[in-house]
């Protein structure tokens, strides 16, 4: 169970954070919605301790992370997590099944080179990719295929944990429909809790159990998937439905 | 009054974050420093930083140092006609290449050839979220990109220096010889008899420092690049600047200490 507490964060004069409380429970796949700009990276990412939150609370199944630096208890914490990053962040210098057994191939989950080329050709299988694309640089892929091997990626250590963040950007229709299944299959496969940040209203009715919605540095409403379309909220509403006119500043 | 105190203000806040930044580069470099010396080693990361340090960089330091040493045998012997003293250009080639024009020249070709790449990678990978991806895989990116970056330095740019002195004086050979007019045998001896081993020593030195500086610069400028194409642009001038003048001072620094007294 992931839970954040009144947490702040500014950049220099900037609010972009101010006071987000959310618990997501075990095994559930909540997805966070919101504007461009509005923070939902930086709290995804001050979960992760990439970013410090100036004020408030960050727990994992109820242990305190909010100030964790890096270091030996931070790389057991970050073992059980995944991350799809939005731009795929895969390491140019290194080849596709390189990418994907990274966390294998060194550290604290090092397994033999053929064992771990094993577990990546499998996990490149698992996200639709043929194992011919192992052995090729990331500047040889495709936008959609880069996205399926950062999430090969996230899930070669089989993580209890996975953040997706924009995981359908700059893709076509289909292959974000793709996308979309397979982070469903696998979060429903692997029983992890997920957390994923988009503004593609598909993929949140694809993927998520809940919804929350990020604006103004706080969480406007959040609840189960299916009551999204009666919740009555203005914010809500003018969000999903993609109105111009409503409560938030088209114009920000 | 605010017409006085302005520029003052303007040069306060100069100096501060002049300051600022000497501060957190110190840190870093410190940082840098310890993690060379603290698992886990990345091996792979070491001997690619040391094949793009060292061997991929000889051509250019061959080259540097032997039009250097060449155009350096010509001037001094210009120089030295003027009062009959033609004979000490081999003396001079080498003392010069040795102590000073070997390592500067040899720290500065780094610095426009491997502290840009360096920073220009980095940022790169900062701007497109591979730092964050490898602190997410539980890599700590001090230790998978600086720290063989600068062991790499540290080690292959004192051997650099050693191979740019060596053909630096070359190329004064070949000039004194070809077009000067001095005997082979005795241009070889009168530059071996004449260099100490604490020439050596200090174009050793100098090299490791330059090296450690050299890399040091790219990665700190690469990790703390703004972003975009524009924040990868910044941090690669800003490093090599830094670079070039850190090595400069250091060569002043160094000499002081070596041979002032």
């Amino acid at each position: 169970m992931i839970t954040l507490e009144a947490v702040h964060k500014s950049f220099g004069p900037k609010r972009v954070l101010r006071g987000v409380d959310l618990t997501i429970p075990k095994g559930e796949s909540m997805v966070i919605i919101g504007g461009s700009g509005t923070g939902k990276s930086v709290m995804l990412k001050s979960v992760l301790g990439l970013v410090t939150p100036d004020q408030g609370k960050i727990s994992v199944d109820g242990q305190d992370v909010t100030h964790a630096q890096i270091g030996r208890d931070r790389d057991a914490f970050l073992a059980r997590f995944g991350m799809l990053f939005q731009g795929g962040a895969l390491f140019d210098s290194l080849t596709v099944w390189q990418n994907v057994a990274f966390r294998l191939l060194r550290g604290s989950l090092k397994r033999p080179k053929a064992e771990a080329r094993e577990i990546a050709i499998e996990k490149l299988r698992r996200v639709g990719l043929t194992p011919d694309v192992a052995d090729l640089f990331p500047s040889e892929l495709s936008g959609g295929m880069q996205k399926r091997v950062g999430l090969a990626r996230a899930i070669a250590a089989e993580p209890e944990i996975i953040f997706f963040d924009e995981p359908t950007t700059g893709l076509d229709p289909i292959m974000s429909g793709v996308i979309n299944d397979l982070i469903r299959e696998i979060v429903v496969e692997m029983g992890a809790t997920a957390m994923t940040i988009t503004h593609d209203m598909t993929s949140v009715r694809a993927i998520a159990d809940k919804v929350a919605m990020l604006h103004d540095g706080v969480i406007k409403w959040t609840g189960p998937i299916a009551q999204m379309d009666e919740s009555g909220d203005p914010y809500l509403d003018q969000f999903i439905h993609g109105r111009a006119e409503g409560p938030i500043e088209a114009v920000r | 009054m605010t017409a006085l105190t302005t520029p003052l203000a303007h040069l306060g806040r100069a100096v501060l974050a002049f300051l600022a930044v000497t501060g957190r580069v110190a840190i870093f470099a410190f940082d840098g420093l310890t993690h060379v010396f603290r698992p886990p080693f990345y091996l792979r990361e070491f001997l690619t930083a040391l094949l793009h340090i060292g061997w991929l960089s000889l051509p250019v330091v061959g080259l540097t140092a032997f039009f250097t040493g060449g155009a350096l045998a010509l001037q001094i012997y210009a120089g030295g006609a003027r009062f009959s003293a033609e004979a000490v250009v081999p003396q001079i080639v080498a003392i010069g290449m040795v102590r000073e024009l070997g390592p500067v020249l040899v720290g500065l070709m780094i610095a426009a050839r491997v502290t840009s790449s360096i920073a220009a990678e980095i940022a790169t990978m900062k701007v497109t979220e591979q730092i964050d991806a490898l602190v997410t895989l539980s890599t700590h990116p001090m230790k998978y990109l600086t720290a063989p970056r600068v062991l790499a330095a540290l080690i292959v740019v004192p051997l650099l220096v050693g191979i740019g002195d060596i053909i630096g004086i070359y190329g004064g050979y070949i000039v004194g010889t070809q077009q000067l007019g001095f005997n082979p045998a005795s241009y070889i001896k009168n530059t071996v008899d004449f260099l100490e081993f604490s020439d050596i020593f200090s174009s050793m030195v100098k090299g490791c420092a330059f090296g450690g500086i050299a890399a040091t610069m790219g990665c700190y400028f690469g990790m703390q690049s703004g972003r975009g194409a524009q924040g990868v642009g910044q941090a690669t001038k800003a490093s090599v600047q830094a670079a070039a003048v850190l090595i400069l001072a250091a060569n002043f620094l160094l000499t002081s200490v070596f041979f002032a007294s």
